[in-house]
């Protein structure tokens, strides 16, 4: 998935998000931009710009209305099967938007959109884990459901009975297996057999080398083969 | 569903060094017996891959409604809280019946300290008695035997005075 380029001025000028496919009011051009955001220089505007900077402003709006809706689901999927909490995949899948929206003027385009959403909420999850640790006394409440409860979800498709409670043990395994992962292994091998991705995407989604990514995905799986395996 | 992709990833194949190449009977077997398994692990991530789409989309397309969720919290925050407010007070009592422990030991060692010293003040002034005591008599004998009985210098003039 590539994204389009649009005019710098628009794309300093873009909308605060505030769900998924809701938008705020735009930005006025030349309001200040958040902190820490690259800003780009600023040659001579273009007669269009000049023109017109509450079309532009509206077209990157819509822009990134349209990179949201179709990378949301992705991004929610990852987080979900990361952390087994609905809730917890939602409020995190706002803040990978919410800061891809402060980023957004600063994105090259050097991956794809996707890999570059993938490695915010990623690296989100991570933080999660971390405060999550610190503050037990805050949270004591973990929305997470257990293997058992994720594994009854099957599409019922043209399968018999026994097919889908064959398929549910397999599942039930495959997340168990998942349990056991480190967070890295876990989140490689989601990427990959979840999400699809190709070992170069995942690399640059989770900022490691190929090798590793070959490396922590092959200790994964062998855990995944040996747990389902093992069931047998 | 919405899929990228419909194509499996293949897993890796690990391979297993160390075995001894068995006969081709053996060597087909066990090649059946791994595709088997390659078989069975592919299923089991494609069943994986879908159930975790399935479970992704439904709670994507689910509607969402703003509920207040402190009533659902209460009982495991208090057990939790609770738990910990009895392992501060545990550590808490722990702590003082630790430091009474020690006073009462402390007391106790300076009592024992005090009567020792006392004990051995004594010991010392006895020692002390009984040498000043000693000396005395050492003195009384010395002095004695130095200076001459009192009748003495007249005995010499009696002598003296009838020759």
């Amino acid at each position: 998935m590539s994204r389009m380029r649009v005019n710098p001025a628009r794309e300093q000028a873009s909308t605060p998000v505030m769900a998924a496919g809701t938008l705020a009011k735009p930005m006025q051009p030349g309001a200040p931009m958040e902190p820490g955001i690259p800003m780009e220089p600023q040659g001579p505007m273009e007669p269009e710009a000049q023109i017109a900077p509450q079309m532009a402003d509206e077209l990157a709006a819509r822009e990134f209305e349209g990179m949201v809706a179709a990378n949301r689901p992705h991004i929610f999927r990852l987080l979900l099967a990361s952390t087994r909490d609905v809730d917890l995949a939602e409020t995190l899948t706002q803040e990978c938007f919410l800061k891809a929206h402060r980023s957004w003027g600063s994105f090259r385009g050097e991956s794809s959109v996707m890999t570059w959403l993938m490695r915010i909420a990623i690296n989100l999850e991570k933080d999660n884990w971390r405060n999550r640790r610190l503050q037990f006394w805050r949270q004591t409440r973990t929305h997470a459901v257990d293997v058992d409860e994720a594994s009854e979800w099957l599409p019922s498709g043209e399968r018999n009975a026994e097919q889908q409670l064959l398929a549910r043990e397999q599942v039930q395994h495959v997340w168990r297996a998942v349990e056991k992962l480190s967070g890295r292994q876990r989140t490689i091998f989601l990427l990959r057999y979840v999400e699809e991705m190709e070992l170069a995407e995942i690399a640059a989604a989770t900022g490691l080398s190929e090798g590793t990514v070959k490396a922590h995905l092959s200790r994964g799986l062998s855990k995944v083969r040996a747990e389902v395996g093992g069931a047998r | 569903m919405n899929l990228r992709n419909s194509r499996t990833p293949e897993p890796m194949r690990l391979e297993k060094p160390g075995l001894e190449k068995p006969g081709l009977e053996a060597r087909g077997l066990e090649t059946q017996e791994l595709e088997a398994q390659e078989k069975e692990l592919n299923q089991a991530l494609a069943n994986f891959r879908q159930s975790v789409h399935a479970w992704s989309e439904a709670e994507y397309s689910r509607p969402r409604s703003l509920a207040p969720a402190a009533p659902h919290r209460s009982w495991r925050t208090a057990s939790a809280w609770a738990l910990g407010c009895v392992l501060a007070a545990g550590s808490l009592a722990g702590g003082l019946y630790d430091r009474h422990h020690h006073q009462e030991l402390a007391a106790a060692a300076a009592r024992e300290a005090r009567a020792q010293q006392s004990a051995a003040e004594q010991q010392f002034q006895a020692a002390a008695r009984q040498q000043d005591e000693k000396l005395f008599a050492d003195m009384d004998r010395d002095v004695s035997q130095e200076v001459p009985s009192a009748m003495e210098p007249l005995a010499q003039l009696m002598d003296e005075t009838n020759p």
